[in-house]
């Protein structure tokens, strides 16, 4: 039924064909949980703890704000404003201001799209742990007993039942990275179920991912608050507390301090991604993207600060049941070897008791080989990342009463942090292909969400494999660092000098109504910049006098349960480096090909050119 | 003759002694924590609860060995301790100079290691017979492990959610392609933009009037 042309002043375009509608945030609070959850992850949860217990405790705070003052706030309104006003993925904003800079769209796609596997990988883990979390007692806190029930199994027993369920019972890890091992089947079915809980939220794009920030972006605060009243109440948990806020000043005369602080900054706001692009590019542009940028900057920043109040009461709580532990097996030793009455030697005379008996009987104290309680000691047992969540708090939470219950909401809190983020990662993905308008119009979105998904979950497998450990960190080390400072770096350098900051800021006038202050003017022009480029090559000197190495679980190395320190393969270390390279190397590609091409057309007009001809006043073909 | 029986009896326990030696052959070494595992609601260790013990392991003998002429005079103690801990044996009731051999007491123990500790409140880490290992508790084993079925819940959940929102969002297609097929010509007409401007606005009107370049007729003069 095609319409009938009354007359051909106007091209009337084809039946069925619309203005393409820009999807839209339902409301302004959508976006924002959006993006808060995007930028809040299990970095704040696992990553800043240690950091700050590392350096220095309350010490640390200092160069972490000041970086989130000069790097992070200014990146990030400068990633929402340029999303909101283009109105357009990675790739499309960048090509809008200039075809050259198409290759940085095109890294951050790819960087969204690597991390997306190993982080989606993760998550199956944290699934693995809470489907298991619902047994009693729980699996990681006895050791299982060996063939002929005579005893525990070796490798348990030299080491401790939660590290033997990590390594063995989920990883089932190789004892190096060339050896892969099989397909373990229990972790793909968790990955498959990882992914079809991410499909579910994104099937739609921001049309579903919207509905679900209201429960991943908010979820994991109802937990923290729990867990920080909870870990207030438990013994050893002010220890932890002192621990990790005393400051010690001195530490921030070292210079890699004020490195991780800024990178921690530059990760933690996920920049670069392509996701907080994507994501403002659905606002209406009449929006406040300043305040969105300064209220999602500090509510990530508090986040961190807010989750490492119950992480450390918490690990204080374990250094103190070990420490306790530790001195009840002394003193059980002393009892038992010279008699004494039972109960006689508590904790609180230990100290007298064993003075006494060192004057006494020193030469039987010696034999006794009693092991040497420290609580620092204890408490310096940290860990970040992975070994945080699944060795050394899954310990802490055997020792609490009503272990199921902590363990299923950490582990629920855990997946919605990481959840959330995948959403940003999986925009960064979506957008700026469906921009390209490469997606045939048959093919209905959820199809090609659909596809997005099957094809990571494919490639994913590579990590369920045995040695599947080694290559997470691979990617987490190589993919998720540099390559993202480098579109960083590019992308406000194309803000700020190739699109024009006087541009930008008559932009952002237009959007807010208020024109950008010289705070932002400084940190856009020089200060943000200059960050990420001393940050950048600060970077790469670390990780070139860093050698190539990783820590292998090898139940017969020498020193089990320490881990056991290899260097990496040849071929691995290419495999390294080309993914740090990859992303990157598109941006001098991409404008190389435009350069060819801007080339060839010139090449092409100079030859056909007639003086008679003025191409400004093309006729209107009939 | 009475001198005679008095040196027999004397001897008795001299030779009940010397048949206990604290690490012998078939001396076992025991030990108690009885604070441990009881805190406020422990007992005092005294004569009576050591009968008690020696009675009990006289029953663990008989139920093992199935003889039933052990008695409690068959256990003998010695080198009690404060902690306390003390060393005892298992006399042969047929002949009161021998001792009944290690395996024997340990496989009669093993038998009756609950009676015993239930005996005294007690657990096997806090009733220690030394060189008798604890008895490991057996791994239980259901029939469908746990984690299996709460990731069946789960998965069970992700495919009805994933279906119900392709199902949906067929339908909604279908009915959008529907209300695009019912309209009719003006409504289309209506619905088509050329540069975000209605096609019918700009077919229905002869242009925009600009005023800034109406004549006014009336003030020029007319020819």
């Amino acid at each position: 039924m095609m319409a009938e042309e009354k007359n051909t002043k106007v091209a009337v375009p084809e039946l069925g064909k619309t203005a393409e509608e820009r999807p839209k945030w339902d409301n302004k609070v959508q976006y924002l949980l959006t993006c808060i959850g995007f930028a809040v992850g299990l970095g704040n949860v696992w990553r800043f703890p240690y950091l700050c217990q590392t350096y220095g405790g309350g010490a640390f705070l200092i160069p972490y704000i000041i970086a989130l003052i000069f790097e992070g706030i200014p990146l990030l309104h400068m990633e929402l404003a340029i999303g909101q006003r283009l109105r357009q993925g990675s790739i499309g904003v960048w090509n809008s201001i200039s075809p050259f800079l198409g290759g940085v769209g095109i890294g951050s796609l790819i960087v969204s799209f690597l991390v997306g596997l190993f982080y989606n990988t993760i998550l199956a883990w944290v699934l693995w742990y809470f489907f298991h979390s619902f047994q009693d007692p729980l699996p990681w806190r006895d050791c299982p007993l060996n063939q002929n029930k005579t005893g525990y199994i070796e490798e348990c027993a030299k080491s401790t039942p939660v590290n033997y369920f990590w390594y063995r019972v989920t990883l089932n890890i190789t004892p190096n990275i060339i050896d892969s091992g099989d397909l373990q089947w229990w972790m793909v079915i968790c990955l498959a179920s990882a992914w079809g809980i991410v499909y579910i939220c994104f099937i739609r794009g921001i049309e579903t991912i919207g509905k679900a920030v209201y429960v991943t972006a908010t979820f994991p605060y109802l937990v923290l608050t729990i867990f920080l009243i909870r870990a207030l109440t438990l013994p050893g948990a002010t220890e932890g507390l002192v621990y990790l806020f005393t400051p010690k000043v001195e530490v921030l005369k070292d210079p890699k301090v004020w490195l991780d602080a800024a990178t921690q900054i530059f990760f933690s706001l996920s920049l670069a991604f392509g996701g907080l692009i994507a994501f403002s590019s659905y606002n209406p542009q009449k929006n406040n993207c300043e305040r969105d940028a300064v209220i999602v900057g500090v509510v990530n920043s508090a986040t961190s600060i807010y989750a490492s109040i119950p992480i450390f009461a918490i690990l204080g709580f374990k250094a103190t049941s070990n420490y306790n532990d530790c001195l009840d097996g002394n003193i059980l030793s002393i009892t038992n070897a010279f008699n004494i009455g039972d109960q006689n030697v508590t904790r609180e005379n230990y100290d007298s008791w064993l003075n006494h008996l060192n004057t006494t009987h020193s030469q039987e104290i010696e034999d006794l080989h009693l092991k040497h309680c420290s609580i620092q000691e204890f408490l310096d047992q940290s860990a970040s990342g992975t070994g945080l969540a699944f060795i050394v708090f899954t310990e802490a939470v055997i020792k609490m009463p009503g272990s199921q219950v902590w363990a299923v909401l950490f582990f629920v809190m855990l997946f919605s942090l990481g959840l959330s983020s995948m959403f940003g990662n999986l925009e960064g993905i979506l957008t700026p292909l469906l921009d390209l308008h490469l997606v045939p119009k048959w093919l209905p979105k959820e199809a090609f969400t659909g596809l997005i998904c099957l094809i990571a979950f494919s490639l994913a497998l590579i990590f369920t494999m045995g040695s599947g450990n080694y290559w997470l960190e691979i990617f987490n080390s190589y993919v998720g660092s540099l390559p993202l400072l480098i579109i960083a770096f590019f992308e406000i350098i194309s803000v700020v000098y190739i699109y024009g900051i006087g541009r930008f800021n008559d932009d952002i006038e237009w959007m807010t109504g208020r024109r950008p202050n010289l705070y932002w003017q400084a940190t856009w022009r020089v200060i943000s910049p200059l960050m990420l480029l001393i940050v950048f090559l600060a970077y790469i000197v670390v990780q070139v006098q860093q050698p190539a190495t990783y820590e292998a679980w090898n139940p017969n190395y020498i020193n089990f349960p320490m881990t056991e320190t290899l260097d990496y393969p040849g071929w691995v270390f290419a495999i390294c480096v080309l993914l740090s390279s990859v992303p990157c190397i598109f941006i001098p590609i991409v404008a190389l090909y435009r350069f060819i091409q801007w080339i060839m057309r010139r090449v092409h007009q100079s030859q056909n050119r007639s003086p008679c001809e003025n191409h400004a006043y093309e006729p209107e073909l009939q | 003759m009475l001198a005679k029986v008095l040196l027999a009896l004397s001897l008795v326990p001299a030779l009940a002694l010397a048949l206990c030696q604290p690490d012998g052959q078939d001396a076992y070494n025991v030990r108690l924590s009885i604070k441990t595992a009881l805190g406020a609601n422990a007992y005092e260790w005294s004569e009576s609860e050591q009968f008690l013990f020696r009675a009990t392991l006289a029953f663990a003998m008989r139920q093992y060995t199935g003889q039933e002429t052990f008695n409690v005079s068959s256990v003998i103690v010695c080198d009690e301790t404060p902690r306390v801990s003390f060393w005892f044996v298992v006399t042969n009731p047929s002949n009161t100079a021998t001792l009944i051999p290690k395996n024997t007491v340990e496989a009669a123990i093993r038998l009756s290691r609950n009676r015993i500790n239930s005996a005294f409140l007690l657990s096997d880490k806090t009733l220690q017979f030394l060189g008798i290992p604890p008895t490991l508790a057996p791994p239980s084993q259901p029939s469908l492990p746990v984690w299996l079925i709460v990731f069946g819940v789960v998965m069970g959940l992700v495919t009805v959610g994933i279906l119900a929102l392709i199902i949906s969002g067929f339908i909604e297609r279908k009915k959008k392609e529907k209300t695009i097929e019912d309209e009719d010509e003006e409504e289309k007409q209506e619905r088509i933009m050329e540069n975000d401007i209605s096609c019918q606005t700009l077919e229905g009107k002869n242009g925009v009037n600009n005023g800034a370049y109406t004549h006014d007729e009336d003030r020029l003069t007319q020819l």
